[in-house]
C-alpha cells in the first residue's frame, strides 16, 4: 500500500473544486462517514475510501442568521442529513432564508467559485427542473430583511 | 462516535471520592465592564479573595487549575504572576466547561497526596479588552479551524445553538414563549442579585420582540458579554472542615464530550450532559430529585432546557413546559439559576465556573436577597464549545454526606 502523499482533506477539496462532491465508506463497517477523516469513527478501521452519494438528503436543523441589509441581509445556514446517513452543514440555495424548514427534500450540487468548490443544496423538486446543469445560480439568501416568511417560492 | 452513549465507569475508587474533597473558598471580581485590566489582572484579584475565603494565603496554593480563551500556555504566566510553584498543574481547555472539569483530576491529585490545596481559577476581558469577539473569531479561524462549517459563515456559536432549538422545537413542540420563560426567569433571579449585570424588567414580549440574531433566537435568549473572574479553591475534607467556611462537598463530578462540530453531533437534542450528569450522580448517590438547586450553563435559553432534559430533571422534550409553569423561577419548585445566570449575571465567555460559585454561596446560605431555603445539594453544570463538552459537579453541605 502507497502512503498518500496529502492528506485526506486536500483529497476532498481536490475532488470539490474539480465540481466533485465525495463523502467516505468504511470498508470494515459499511458505514459511511462525513467530514472525511483518517480513521473510521464507528468502528477505528483506517482510512475509509471516498465514495460518491447519491447526492440527496432531508434538511434537519436551520437557523437564519440577522445581518444588515447593507451587509446582504438576512441569510441561513443548515444542517442536512445526507440518505447514506451523514450529516453536514450548508446551505439550500434558491429559497429564502425563512422557506427553508427541517424535513425539506434537497439535492447536493458543487458550487465552483474562484476555483474553490463548496457543497450547497436545491431543493429536490427544482434541481429537477435546472435547465443549465455545472453553474452557480445567483448568490444565495437575499432574504429581504424583515420580511419573515415570504418568498415561499423565491427562485431567482 | 462509536462511544455515544456508552455509561461511564464508577468504580470503587470513583465512588470513594465522594465527599473526599470540598470548596472552601471562592472569590469573584470584576463583572461587568473593566477597562484598565487585563485578563490575568481580573484573575488573581478572583484568586486573592477565594483564597482568603478558605482561611488560606497565595504561598499555600500548590495546585493550578486554570483555562483562557486567547492564551494556549495560560497556567504559566498564571503561576509566574502569583508566584506560586505548583506540584500539580492542569491547563485542560474544554471551553466553558473547563472549571467543571478540572475538578475531578484536582480531586485524584489531592487524593494522592500530589497538592494539598488547588486553586481553580479564570479571568476575562471579553467585553472591554482591546482584542474584540469579531477579531478573536477570525483568529479561531486559523488556530482552530473548522474547513468544513467556515465556509458557510454560520456565526458561531449562536448558529449552532440556534439549529439545536429548531430540532427541538420541531421534535418536541417546544415553544419561543417557553424559551422565553427561561431568560425571563434568569432575569428574575438577577434583579435579587446585586452583582448581577442585567437587573432591569424582563418580559415575555420582551424576549419575542428583541433584535432576532439567529432564528429563533433573539438578542435576549442569548448570554451577556461581559468581563469578568472567578476562583475557588479545593481541598481535602478534613483541611476543609477545619477552615473559616462551610465546606461545600464534591458528592460526584464527570465530564463527557462526543464531538467539537455541531455538524458532528449525532442528535441536537441530546447532549453529552446526559453522560456527564449520569456519572456525576452515580458518584453522589444520588438522583435528580435529591438536588435543590441547579446552576445550569446558560448560554442560550435552549441550553437550560437541554440540561434539564439530559440531566433528568424532565422526561427529554418536556422541558419547555417544565419552564412555562414558573418552575425554575424565584419560588419554583426547582430553582435553576440562582444568580441570574449567563443570561443575566455575569458571561465573560466561559461562563463554567460560575455555576460552582454560586452553588457554593447557595449551600452555605451567604446568597442573601436570592438565597433558596434548606439547600443540601446542588448541582452546577459547565458547556463548552458548540454544546460539545460537558462537565458536571454535585455539591452538598455536611447534611448531605
Amino acid at each position: 500500500m502507497t502512503t498518500p502523499m496529502q492528506g485526506i482533506q486536500a483529497r476532498h477539496q481536490q475532488a470539490l473544486d474539480q465540481g466533485r462532491f465525495l463523502i467516505q465508506l468504511c470498508g470494515a463497517c459499511g458505514r459511511h462517514v462525513y467530514f472525511p477523516r483518517a480513521v473510521c469513527p464507528h468502528c477505528g478501521a483506517d482510512e475509509p475510501a471516498l465514495v460518491s452519494p447519491a447526492g440527496t438528503g432531508t434538511v434537519a436543523a436551520v437557523t437564519t442568521i440577522g445581518r444588515k441589509p447593507d451587509a446582504g441581509g438576512n441569510y441561513h445556514v443548515c444542517l442536512v442529513d445526507l440518505d447514506e446517513g451523514v450529516r453536514l452543514l450548508s446551505r439550500v440555495e434558491g429559497l429564502a432564508p425563512d422557506a427553508v424548514a427541517i424535513g425539506l427534500r434537497v439535492r447536493a450540487r458543487v458550487q465552483v467559485s474562484e476555483g474553490k468548490g463548496l457543497v450547497v443544496f436545491d431543493p429536490e423538486a427544482r434541481d429537477e427542473r435546472r435547465a443549465a446543469p455545472g453553474r452557480p445560480a445567483a448568490p444565495s439568501g437575499g432574504g429581504l430583511p424583515g420580511t419573515a416568511g415570504q418568498g415561499q417560492e423565491g427562485l431567482q | 462516535m462509536s462511544v455515544y452513549p456508552r455509561p461511564l465507569p464508577m468504580t470503587p475508587q470513583l465512588k470513594s471520592l465522594r465527599g473526599a474533597t470540598a470548596i472552601s473558598g471562592v472569590g469573584l471580581f470584576g463583572n461587568g465592564e473593566t477597562p484598565g485590566f487585563t485578563e490575568v489582572e481580573l484573575l488573581a484579584e478572583a484568586a486573592k479573595r477565594a483564597v482568603a475565603d478558605a482561611g488560606l494565603t497565595m504561598q499555600d496554593i500548590d495546585g493550578l487549575c486554570t483555562a483562557s480563551v486567547l492564551s494556549t500556555m495560560w497556567p504559566m504566566p498564571v503561576i509566574e504572576y502569583l508566584g506560586i510553584n505548583p506540584r500539580f498543574i492542569d491547563g485542560t481547555m474544554l471551553g466553558g466547561s473547563s472549571f467543571v472539569a478540572h475538578l475531578l483530576p484536582a480531586m485524584l491529585a489531592l487524593q494522592a497526596g500530589q497538592c494539598d490545596n488547588v486553586l481553580v481559577c479564570y479571568g476575562s476581558t471579553q467585553r472591554s479588552g482591546t482584542m474584540n469577539r469579531a477579531a478573536v473569531a477570525a483568529a479561531r479561524k486559523q488556530m482552530d479551524p473548522q474547513p468544513y462549517e467556515m465556509p458557510y459563515d454560520p456565526v458561531f456559536p449562536v448558529s449552532a445553538y440556534a439549529m439545536a432549538t429548531s430540532q427541538h422545537m420541531a421534535k418536541y413542540g417546544t415553544t419561543r414563549r417557553q424559551l422565553a420563560q427561561v431568560a425571563v426567569s434568569a432575569r428574575d433571579w438577577a434583579r435579587k442579585n446585586p452583582d448581577a449585570f442585567e437587573r432591569g424588567p424582563l418580559s415575555i414580549d420582551d424576549v419575542l420582540k428583541a433584535r432576532m440574531v439567529a432564528s429563533p433566537l433573539t438578542v435576549r435568549d442569548c448570554c451577556l458579554v461581559t468581563d469578568g473572574a472567578g476562583a475557588f479553591v479545593l481541598q481535602r475534607a478534613d483541611a476543609a472542615k477545619a477552615g473559616p467556611k462551610k465546606p461545600a462537598y464534591v458528592l460526584g463530578t464527570a465530564t463527557a464530550c462526543f464531538n467539537r462540530q455541531i455538524s458532528s453531533m449525532p442528535d441536537l437534542t441530546i447532549t453529552a450532559a446526559s453522560q456527564s450528569g449520569a456519572g456525576a450522580f452515580a458518584m453522589a448517590g444520588l438522583t435528580p430529585k435529591d438536588v435543590q438547586i441547579a446552576e445550569l450553563y446558560d448560554a442560550f435559553t435552549i441550553n437550560t432546557l437541554l440540561f434539564l432534559e439530559d440531566l433528568g430533571f424532565c422526561a427529554k422534550g418536556e422541558a419547555g413546559a417544565f419552564v412555562e409553569s414558573g418552575a425554575i423561577g424565584p419560588g419554583g419548585s426547582l430553582p435553576v439559576n440562582t444568580n441570574g445566570g449567563g443570561l443575566s449575571c455575569t458571561h465573560p465567555g466561559m461562563y463554567g465556573i460560575f455555576t460552582l460559585i454560586e452553588a457554593v454561596q447557595q449551600l452555605r446560605g451567604e446568597a442573601g436577597e436570592r438565597q433558596v431555603a434548606n439547600v443540601n445539594v446542588a448541582l452546577a453544570h459547565g458547556n463548552g464549545g458548540t454544546l460539545s463538552s460537558q462537565a458536571t459537579a454535585i455539591l452538598g453541605s455536611a447534611d448531605a454526606l
